[in-house]
């Protein structure tokens, strides 16, 4: 954390345990006995709770979205760029929600918590996740937080994906959506991406069908050819270029296998502090939610009948670069909103960095989002006024 | 307002489903869907025009025009409306067609090559005009498809369209738009309103 804190930061935050003892059906066919969510909230809930903003996250994040845990702390939280006083998601006028999925590896309830009917942790018989469940886990949290109806609900990616299904399985509860850098359904390219990542970690010795905690050990191999094969669908050809080009690590080629180019640096280095940082199981589960995503599909391929039960207004934002869901996935995704008579604003934004964009500062990106989130505030403002 | 855009509120009706081609920064459709329950969309390039559209709730869509309309099924707006943009596209006549797939009407609005002003500029000072409708010079103008208010007149009865309603003005002044004589001589901007 900066010595002195910007006054754009939303500064210290402590995360928050929700437990639920109600039984969670899942898509799957089930149910989690009983469950915990981890979150962090920025910002202050209004009299009559009408200012809320979900946030979602993607494959590999978690609740801890913006400000810092920590003095110590070297980053912020995930999303800091996008939300703080005065940004996108501005925390003096929204109370802000970021929760961590379940199945993830960040304190919500996953393959390594405790499974209760054994007593052994759940790992690999952790049931697989979709959105929809996601979804359903989150309302539940909305409901313990006196939220009837979100305000925006907002996600980049996998989050994206959530967003969607909030507001076409949980319209009343939505206002607005913003689904950023997402697709409707993921491609055969996309899904072989996650199939050479899942192979990567279960083909681990280490990996033990999952059960690598009891082998006191972790597939931290297969995890990191996992996170390299992923990170470079993150990354554009063009930012990898500009970033390392050709450049050698060391004064001239040696004819070998040990580390040459920078990139290998790079991402060898990603890889590593994955491995150690993030729950194999997790990453499986997490990758295998991503593939099942398709409204369409339980529509007879047919996406704006998927969609015609939304009643939000629609915002959806893709980047130039991004070859992981590319704008062409985004187009889809508008065209079947137009087509379904929906709300629906697009703008594809002007960015060398790939599908990471969606994480990073960009000037025209921070002027759709604000802007969007400016309109939402004021009608939050207006609807507060005329009830009080 | 700009007064080209008051003349084509006037003409919208009430409750219509529409299609604003360049919509800017979302004046007049914000206008229409506050007092007329006008529902529709935008499309828009302009990355400043996009924000001040969702700033005011107005829902805008990225899109070039060039790459037509093939997204959008027939009939489904009850208009659509493009002012200033028409010069500028590759293809005007495919847009034309491709406006009345959509909808059964539109009302376009364009600088009118053949103002007075313009023919003097060409016709006795041997230069290419500019003007406040036509600001720029030849060779950095975007506008690569002028035409005239009889020139599109012409288009429209060739491809089988009808004119339902035109008006020529000034599109700077408030008032100045009305059915004139010598449209084609007096009007520095036009509007066609036009029906399939």
């Amino acid at each position: 954390m900066p010595e002195t804190l910007s006054s754009s930061s939303v500064g210290l935050v402590t995360p928050q345990v929700a437990r639920f003892d109600t039984p969670l059906p899942l898509a799957c066919g089930r149910e989690l006995p009983d469950f915990e969510l981890v979150y962090e909230t920025y910002g202050t809930l209004n009299e009559t709770a009408s200012n809320a903003v979900l946030i979602c996250h993607a494959l590999s994040g978690h609740h801890h979205a913006a400000g810092y845990h920590h003095v110590d702390d070297r980053k912020p939280g995930w999303w800091d760029a996008h939300i703080g006083p005065g940004k996108s998601i501005d925390t003096r006028r929204f109370f802000v929600v970021a929760v961590n999925n379940l199945g993830g590896c960040h304190g919500s309830t996953g393959p390594s918590s405790e499974n209760p009917a054994t007593g052994r942790i759940w790992g690999p018989d952790f049931p697989l996740m979709t959105v929809t469940d996601w979804v359903n886990s989150q309302a539940m949290l909305a409901d313990r937080l006196g939220i009837q109806r979100f305000a925006a609900v907002v996600g980049g990616s996998l989050g994206g994906m959530q967003v969607l299904q909030w507001a076409m399985s949980l319209p009343e509860r939505v206002a607005n959506a913003a689904v950023i850098a997402a697709t409707p359904r993921l491609s055969a390219q996309n899904i072989a991406f996650n199939e050479v990542a899942r192979q990567a970690i279960r083909s681990d010795p280490e990996f033990f069908d999952g059960w690598y905690t009891e082998h006191q050990t972790l597939p931290k191999q297969g995890l990191r050819l996992a996170r390299m094969v992923g990170h470079i669908t993150y990354l554009s050809e063009h930012s990898m270029g500009a970033r390392f080009g050709r450049d050698l690590r060391t004064d001239s080629l040696n004819y070998g296998y040990d580390v040459e180019f920078e990139v290998e640096s790079y991402l060898r280095y990603q890889g590593d502090t994955f491995s150690t940082r993030f729950d194999a199981n997790t990453y499986l589960l997490m990758t295998k939610a991503l593939d099942y995503f398709d409204p369409a599909g339980e529509h007879d391929d047919d996406l704006p009948r998927a969609l015609s039960t939304a009643t939000c207004r629609f915002l959806v934002v893709s980047f130039t670069t991004d070859w992981r869901f590319a704008p062409a996935r985004s187009r889809e995704l508008v065209d079947a909103l137009l087509r379904a008579g929906k709300h629906v604003s697009y703008a594809n934004i002007d960015s060398p960095h790939g599908h990471d964009a969606f994480l990073l500062p960009n000037e025209r990106y921070e002027a759709v989002l604000g802007g969007f989130m400016t309109r939402i505030a004021n009608d939050v403002k207006r609807t507060a006024g005329n009830i009080s | 307002m700009r007064a080209d855009l008051a003349l084509i509120y006037d003409w919208v009706p009430q409750g219509a489903r529409v299609l604003d081609l360049g919509c800017g920064d979302g004046t007049l459709l914000a206008a229409l869907s506050s007092q007329k329950q006008v529902t529709g969309y935008g499309l828009e390039i302009d990355s400043d025009g996009i924000s001040r559209c969702l700033e005011k709730g107005v829902d805008v869509i990225e899109q070039d025009l060039d790459q037509g309309l093939a997204n959008i099924p027939d009939d489904t707006f009850d208009l659509v409306i493009m002012t200033q943009a028409l010069q500028v596209l590759r293809r005007p006549d495919l847009m034309l067609d491709e406006m009345l797939r959509v909808a059964n009407e539109c009302i376009i609005a364009f600088p009118n090559f053949a103002w007075w002003r313009h023919r003097l500029s060409l016709g006795l000072k041997g230069r290419m005009p500019v003007s406040r409708s036509l600001p720029h010079a030849w060779y950095d103008t975007p506008n690569i498809h002028l035409s005239t208010f009889r020139d599109f007149a012409d288009l429209c009865r060739m491809q089988g369209h009808t004119i339902t309603d035109s008006a020529v003005g000034n599109g700077s002044k408030e008032g100045q738009w009305r059915h004139r004589r010598w449209p084609n001589l007096l009007g520095q901007d036009a509007i066609f309103r036009v029906r399939r």
